[in-house]
């Protein structure tokens, strides 16, 4: 079966094609709506924003998430703001000029036309958000306040002390909790999805599990909403929350779903190290901390020394000489690779060596210690909180972790899967970032999907399906239930000696040497190989203590991590298959000569689009294939 | 430096069951690990030995998305001030420690497991009013209405409860003042907030009995243990709101023909 990738790409000019497809979109009168039901499962941005609108618009919606609450989802952490091309700063930012950064950040591997209604609606979050009363920052004026981001030319970064992801959130949760109350929302908090129901061609529910008592159930609807998530934790050790999983798009992926570019995943320069094997997780500190400090290893292999100890004329400011236009200012992706690399080479620094030195002595001694405090002094804090040193007398230690990715399961541009009647938002689809995100633009992409784009392209929908039709009792909704309760009971009965952890932290450590920041052929067919292996260990030698009808948080993670198992093997297949350097997809046979990442346009210019094909064959590789007609192709460049 | 911690951790199967403290010990345990690492390495063990690994609520472990909370040593979230437990860590403690571990405890908070309590109240709390009623596209451009700085700090500040019950669980009375107060403050001292204010805390504060949580009689507990920093000054705000409200939204109803 061929997968239909018709992007649904409407007519018209760029500028146009926003409003054209709106007005050609099918509407469900107001008295019908409350006909239709709607599945929403993740309340973060995305699904949280999505919940309320359209319970707002008046169809029946029932809202799952895994947490104790909607509001616990993991868009509450996020640090630095939100974009939007408000041009209030008067310095030139514009509609167009989101879309082309966008467009260019990402490397040239996202959808156009996506892309530009992306940077359209942007404007629309910021008001939508304050009329709520998110307390964005502002100034004496009353104004609202802006800051540049990720390198960006011009201030379009909204923000909320640095806690922005969390009042967003807050913002949709509110609007989530008032849908509750007036009872067009249904919410079920600690509810797992497992699998999705799929009718005649449509998604038409979804097989959860109560975590409390273990019940697996059919929810049935007209349509279901998926805004999950992503799934960085397949690399065990990342900035995502513990619950962080990919099991409700795999599972859909697993229905007929097609995953698209499952391989692009954005690893950021600036996390705290790891400390030991207890390491449950890591924790981000804000880039905005690069602007003051300057980043150094030792020249010397294995030097043990003190960062104090160590002469001005033996430490290598390896950004500053290797990109002297930018230096320690340069991207995300490259960055990253560049601590790698150092690191590689013996000279990096702290407990196995595996992170380089931010230091602030410069800045402390140029603008002194309460510049400093005042404008990075909560996230000293909490270095210090995790690490038991001073910032201030001592150099921070950072290393590269994974963050966030760009690939998920491929939508047209009504975000709708493969799947009719399944759509997928925020940082669960395949995204509008191509291969690299920007700073400030996740928050960006799952409130436009959540407020302003699902509202439409669901009505449109509906609109042309009618309401009902399928119970509890059909035969798909019997067979995906029955399916979802024998795999508990295989996980509970295996009884192995391993612990869910142990096998997990086996494929992040394959994961990360294979599939992380440098990638090349020879290590991705090893991962190839090691994968199945680990994933045999686990059917046969897991230990899941407890039984399923209790809270059983072991239980809880072995689901998780089985989909892990998987999604870690095709995320090594669709890296090998890319043979370039396209954003946070770095293969190291594809580098220019002053190792910078080389892509080639000529072949791979499009998304890869997986299909899978039963447990017993290997996925089948489809393309859609991307036109720029609006922002050409260029060789990015950071000397 | 490596340290033996002993610990009794509460444990309780479900909601209904009778629940104990168990003595575990750890004579290993590193002065860089967080408290939750701490447990994780215990409940690899007890998985190990075909025990039942001990349940806690987390997710974020940085600190804000207020999953995680427990007692140790009948403080919320433990000895550090303005930190969650997932940020604590075991530097904090000494050699040889000892430490009783306990879920937060309130009528309004029944244990689901172990350390791991249900706090739907809290989010019923917020159903009750703790929002804007503006539907999504209705929107003015955000710079058309200029709001004092000092309003938007201080609103930020109240709205950075993270929702976790330490509050809650420090209280004398189990009251849930400190956590109704922050919402009731934040959106009150914003001018988006001033057209259902009186509606507002009038509900939610009747949603606050209604769930089953105390009377707030100042003695303070909560500010002392509230992670974020929510100071007490809210409570004083929703209280004077409520009064407010008692009276002059009661008579507005009573003039439109009564409810």
């Amino acid at each position: 079966m061929a997968l239909n990738l018709d992007a649904k790409i409407p007519s018209g000019p760029i500028e146009q094609k926003w409003d054209n497809a709106r007005f050609e979109m099918k509407l469900v009168n107001p008295a019908n709506k409350r006909k239709y039901s709607v599945i929403v499962v993740g309340t973060g941005l995305a699904g949280g924003a999505a919940a309320a609108s359209l319970g707002e618009l008046g169809y029946r919606v029932k809202a799952f998430c895994f947490q104790d609450s909607p509001r616990r989802a993991h868009s509450i952490a996020a640090q630095g703001g939100i974009n939007a091309a408000k041009n209030y700063q008067n310095d030139g930012d514009s509609v167009f000029r989101l879309f082309y950064d966008t467009v260019k950040g990402g490397d040239f591997r996202a959808r156009e036309a996506n892309v530009y209604r992306l940077a359209q609606v942007s404007v629309d979050i910021i008001d939508q958000c304050v009329a709520q009363g998110v307390p964005f920052a502002r100034e004496y004026g009353g104004v609202l306040a802006n800051r540049s981001f990720g390198g960006a030319q011009v201030s379009r970064t909204f923000y909320a002390r640095g806690q922005t992801g969390q009042q967003l959130l807050l913002g949709a949760y509110q609007a989530l909790e008032r849908q509750i109350d007036v009872g067009t929302v249904e919410m079920f908090y600690r509810h797992e999805m497992l699998d999705v129901i799929v009718v005649d061609g449509r998604a038409r529910g979804i097989v959860t599990r109560d975590m409390v008592t273990g019940a697996i159930d059919v929810h049935i609807a007209d349509a279901v909403v998926l805004g999950t998530g992503g799934y960085g934790n397949v690399f065990y050790l990342s900035t995502n929350a513990k619950g962080s999983n990919a099991t409700a798009i795999w599972r859909a992926y697993k229905k007929g779903a097609g995953f698209g570019n499952p391989c692009y995943t954005q690893i950021h320069p600036t996390c705290i190290p790891v400390s030991g094997d207890y390491q449950s997780k890591l924790t981000l500190m804000s880039e905005s901390l690069r602007n003051d400090g300057r980043i150094w290893v030792p020249k010397k292999e294995g030097d043990t020394r003190k960062a104090g100890d160590i002469p001005e004329a033996e430490r290598d400011y390896y950004l500053e000489r290797m990109y002297p236009a930018f230096g320690n200012l340069c991207p995300r992706d490259i960055a990253s690779r560049a601590a790698k690399r150092v690191c590689d080479e013996g000279r990096g620094v702290g407990p196995g060596g595996k992170g380089v030195y931010l230091d602030f002595a410069e800045s402390i001694g140029r603008l002194g210690r309460d510049k400093i405090a005042e404008r990075y002094g909560n996230l000293f804090e909490m270095y210090a909180k995790i690490t038991g040193e001073d910032p201030y007398q001592d150099p921070m230690r950072i290393y590269p972790a994974v963050h966030y990715v760009m690939g998920g399961l491929w939508v047209d541009y009504n975000l709708q899967s493969t799947i009719p009647g399944l759509f997928v938002l925020g940082e669960a689809n395949f995204s509008d970032h191509g291969a690299n995100r920007l700073g400030a633009s996740a928050l960006m992409q799952g409130l436009a999907d959540g407020y302003f784009i699902i509202p439409y392209t669901l009505g449109n929908y509906l609109a042309q399906v009618k309401p009902g039709g399928v119970d509890e009792t059909h035969q798909e909704c019997v067979a995906a239930k029955t399916e979802a309760e024998q795999q508990m009971k295989t996980l509970l009965s295996i009884k192995g000696k391993k612990t869910v952890d142990d096998i997990h932290k086996e494929l992040g450590k394959v994961m990360w040497e294979y599939c992380g920041m440098g990638r090349n052929a020879q290590g991705l067919e090893k991962a190839l190989g090691l994968i199945p292996q680990i994933r045999e260990e686990f059917w046969k030698n897991v230990n899941v203590p407890g039984s399923g009808e209790e809270l059983n948080q072991s239980l809880e993670r072995a689901g998780r991590l089985a989909d892990f198992l998987e999604l870690g093997e095709l995320m090594c297949r669709d890296a090998l298959v890319r043979e370039e350097s396209c954003g946070g997809h770095f293969r190291e046979e594809h580098q220019t000569e002053e190792g910078e990442a080389k892509r080639d346009d000529e072949k791979f210019c499009h998304a890869a689009v997986w299909e899978y094909q039963g447990a017993d064959s290997a996925p089948a590789r489809h393309v859609e294939p991307l036109n720029f007609e609006y922002v050409h192709l260029a060789q990015r460049s950071y000397k | 430096m490596n340290m033996r911690i002993v610990l009794h951790i509460w444990r309780q199967r479900n909601r209904t069951a009778q629940g104990q403290m168990v003595r575990y010990e750890l004579p290993n345990v590193s002065e860089h690990m967080s408290f939750l690492e701490m447990l994780d390495v215990l409940n690899e063990e007890l998985t190990r030995k075909g025990e039942d690994p001990v349940t806690f609520e987390h997710d974020c472990r940085e600190g804000i998305c207020g999953c995680c909370g427990f007692m140790i040593n009948g403080v919320p979230h433990g000895p550090q001030r303005l930190t969650t437990v997932c940020q604590l860590h075991m530097r904090h403690f000494r050699d040889g420690d000892e430490l009783w571990l306990e879920p937060f405890r309130a009528a309004a908070f029944p244990v689901v497991k172990d350390l791991m309590v249900d706090r739907s109240s809290l989010d019923r709390i917020i159903a009750a009013g703790g929002y804007v009623s503006v539907n999504t596209g209705s929107a003015v451009d955000g710079n058309a209405l200029p709001i004092i700085k000092q309003c938007s700090d201080m609103a930020m500040d109240a709205a950075s409860c993270i929702g976790c019950g330490a509050c809650v669980a420090s209280c004398p009375n189990a009251s849930a003042s400190l956590f109704t107060a922050a919402k009731i403050s934040h959106l009150a001292l914003l001018p988006q907030g001033q057209a259902e204010r009186d509606r507002r805390a009038i509900r939610m504060v009747a949603q606050m009995l209604e769930e089953g949580f105390g009377y707030c009689t100042n003695a303070g507990e909560c500010e002392a243990v509230c992670p974020k920093g929510i100071t007490l000054d809210n409570i004083a705000r929703m209280n004077r709101d409520f009064l407010k409200a008692a009276i002059t939204y009661l008579e507005e109803t009573a003039a439109a023909g009564g409810a």
